[in-house]
């Protein structure tokens, strides 16, 4: 049994907004269920006094102090955007929103 | 919105038949100099996009670096309410598209808050007085704000025909405390007061911490309002509904009764209640319908990569702990037994928002009646007029001090006083400068008075023989007419001593 299914890839192209065609789906499961496979090995090799490391580095706390930094300027903060109008980012319209 | 309103129960009825169960999502934003994330300033009400940054705007290559006063303040609200802090969390990533959010992710935290448990106390107004009630705290935990999104096109649109969003980034990712409560059981008909209560305290608490300025109609301190109706105590939780972003006390407590209502003409009608994200309208007092939650969100949360996890050392933590300051129910207390106030006066004192301007106006030596007297009355009734809260009319507590002080020294009498107050309101400066541009002061020539009372008397000649004749209660019509005559500036007991002596009367 594979260890996604193309339904469950299905999904996940839903929650990244990816328009996938039938034909995509059918390679990216396949493609998924090998990658998946390769990282269940390791969950073989870890026992269950090895946690799930999140982040490698032995690293915490590493702050920054409360100083304001200058921003980019308007025309820069929107220059990448894909419509402009009074300053802000046009975007389709949202639905569910007041 | 929606295009049938809701089938409401009366409340009284919706309470008869249901238990009500609570829950509050409070977010409170930070009021840090720079983002959660970035080193971009916070300040409310900057042009749109003037304060984004690379990191902010989720543009690639950015890394986000933690704000170590927006952990210390988390901590802080964590230690005011009781709760454990974490002593190792993460950062978690919650993946959604909407353009409020320029990364597809908002920080935030998920299986590990920074704070755990904890309670609240809150007084619950009654006719009898203030009821405690604890609130118990699931969790506080951190993430950053959202873009503002403004809706172009249908009915309010300038352009005929459009139908898009605008987004200003100003906002997004500005430190928010999340504050979850565990289910509220056991309010009944006092439901809507104990939310109410309990977001006013909360409000208070982080103010008196200095870490939100909590304004709520800005937008810095916000209320989810979860509610759930079951047949008793002993039933198993309703569904519950969530109504988003109630910006005011008052629409809390109204958000908590509509929904009491709504949901118990739901199930009273034999229906279900839809487990839904309701939004709040403030114009109509109703709730519609949003996003249906039958479909769980799948946020698919995993530990944000690019920041490391937090492990706040038991001494930093023992640190912070020394800098809470006194805690507004304590504070309460305190002030009351100073000012010797009943139960009562001091739930209208706290009701009006007067509590800051009067320990304030004490403190600058006004007699805590006098005090009293002033902001819960003429200042009250004019934040009501202009409606604001009492704290935010343009008089100094230091000017309401003077003003009582130039009362007790019979510099000025109550009605001299409230023309000088009605001055400093209308932005002609201080007490002394009202007092000296109207030429405000007690006509305390007893020559000048005399004048005028005999005028008064001749142009009521009736009234003096009565008054001769014994009738000493018809002297309030000379002293009014003197009063008017001196546009108030007389003071009224020393007009009537003069008046009776001149009639040769005692009174
Ligand atoms: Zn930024």
């Amino acid at each position: 049994m594979p260890s996604i299914t193309r339904d469950e890839v299905a999904h996940l192209a839903r929650l990244a907004r990816l328009d996938l065609t039938d034909e995509h789906l059918d390679r990216l499961a396949a493609e998924l269920d090998v990658i998946l496979t390769s990282v269940a090995t390791v969950a073989e090799v870890a026992t269950a006094d090895i946690p799930p490391t999140s982040h490698p580095l032995p690293l915490t706390n590493v702050f920054r102090e409360d100083v304001v930094h200058p921003s980019l300027a308007p025309e820069q903060a929107l220059a990448a955007a894909p419509a402009v109008e009074d300053q802000r980012f046009r975007v389709p319209r949202i639905l569910d929103e007041e | 919105m929606s295009a049938q309103p809701d089938a409401l129960l009366p409340f009284a009825d919706a309470v008869a038949t249901f238990d009500p169960v609570l829950g509050l999502e409070v977010h409170v934003e930070l009021g840090t100099a720079t983002k959660m994330f970035c080193g971009c300033p916070t300040g409310f009400g900057a042009p749109p996009n003037t304060q984004t940054c690379p990191t902010c705007l989720g543009l690639p290559g950015s890394l986000p670096v933690v704000n170590r006063v927006a952990v210390e303040s988390a901590i802080r609200i964590g230690l005011a309410l009781h709760s454990d802090i974490a002593p190792w969390c993460r950062f978690a990533r919650k993946n959604y598209f909407y353009p409020d959010m320029p990364k597809n992710y908002q920080v935030s935290q998920y299986d590990e808050p920074i704070a755990v448990g904890g309670w609240l106390d809150v007084d619950v107004p009654t006719p009898d007085g203030p009821r405690r009630v604890r609130v118990e705290i699931e969790r506080a935990h951190m993430e950053e704000d959202t873009g503002k999104t403004t809706h172009q096109g249908g009915e309010t649109g300038r352009i005929h025909g459009a139908d898009y969003s605008l987004v200003d980034y100003n906002r997004a990712g500005i430190p928010l405390i999340e504050i979850v409560t565990k289910p509220i059981e056991g309010t009944g008909a006092s439901a809507p007061e104990v939310a109410r209560a309990y977001v006013a305290e909360l409000r208070a608490l982080v103010r008196a911490l200095g870490v939100s300025d909590a304004h709520m109609h800005q937008g810095s301190l916000r209320c989810d309002v979860n509610v759930s109706l079951r047949r008793g105590p002993d039933q198993p939780y309703g569904t519950r509904s969530e109504t988003k972003n109630v910006n005011s006390l008052r629409s809390t407590e109204r958000a908590v009764r509509y929904e009491i209502q709504r949901q118990a003409a739901v199930l009273a009608g034999g229906g279900r209640v839809v487990q839904e994200t309701r939004h709040w309208h403030e114009d109509t007092g109703l709730t519609t319908p949003g996003r249906s939650k039958e479909q769980a969100e799948d946020y698919r949360y995993f530990p944000e990569p690019d920041l490391v996890p937090l492990a706040p050392s038991d001494e930093w933590v023992a640190q912070l702990r020394r800098t809470l300051p006194e805690m507004p129910a304590a504070r309460r207390r305190r002030l009351q037994a100073d000012w010797a106030v009943s139960d009562f006066e001091m739930q209208s004192i706290v009701n009006a928002g007067a509590l800051d301007p009067i320990e304030a106006t004490v403190a600058d030596g006004a007699d805590p009646a006098a005090a009293r007297k002033w902001w819960l009355g003429e200042l009250a009734r004019v934040a009501n007029e202009r409606g604001v809260e009492v704290g935010e009319l343009p008089i100094f507590p230091a000017d309401v001090a003077r003003v009582v002080a130039l009362v007790e020294s019979g510099a000025l009498t109550d009605t001299l006083a409230r023309r000088v107050v009605d001055g400093v309101l209308a932005g002609e400066g201080s007490p002394d400068d009202v007092v000296a541009a109207r030429g405000l002061k007690v006509v305390d020539d007893d020559a000048a008075l005399l004048a005028a009372i005999d005028e008064a008397l001749a142009a009521n000649a009736e009234v003096a023989e009565k008054i001769r004749g014994g009738k000493v209660q018809a002297a309030g019509v000379v002293v009014g007419a003197v009063m008017k005559a001196t546009r108030g500036q007389a003071d009224a007991a020393r007009v009537r001593e003069l008046l009776l002596a001149r009639l040769g009367v005692s009174g």
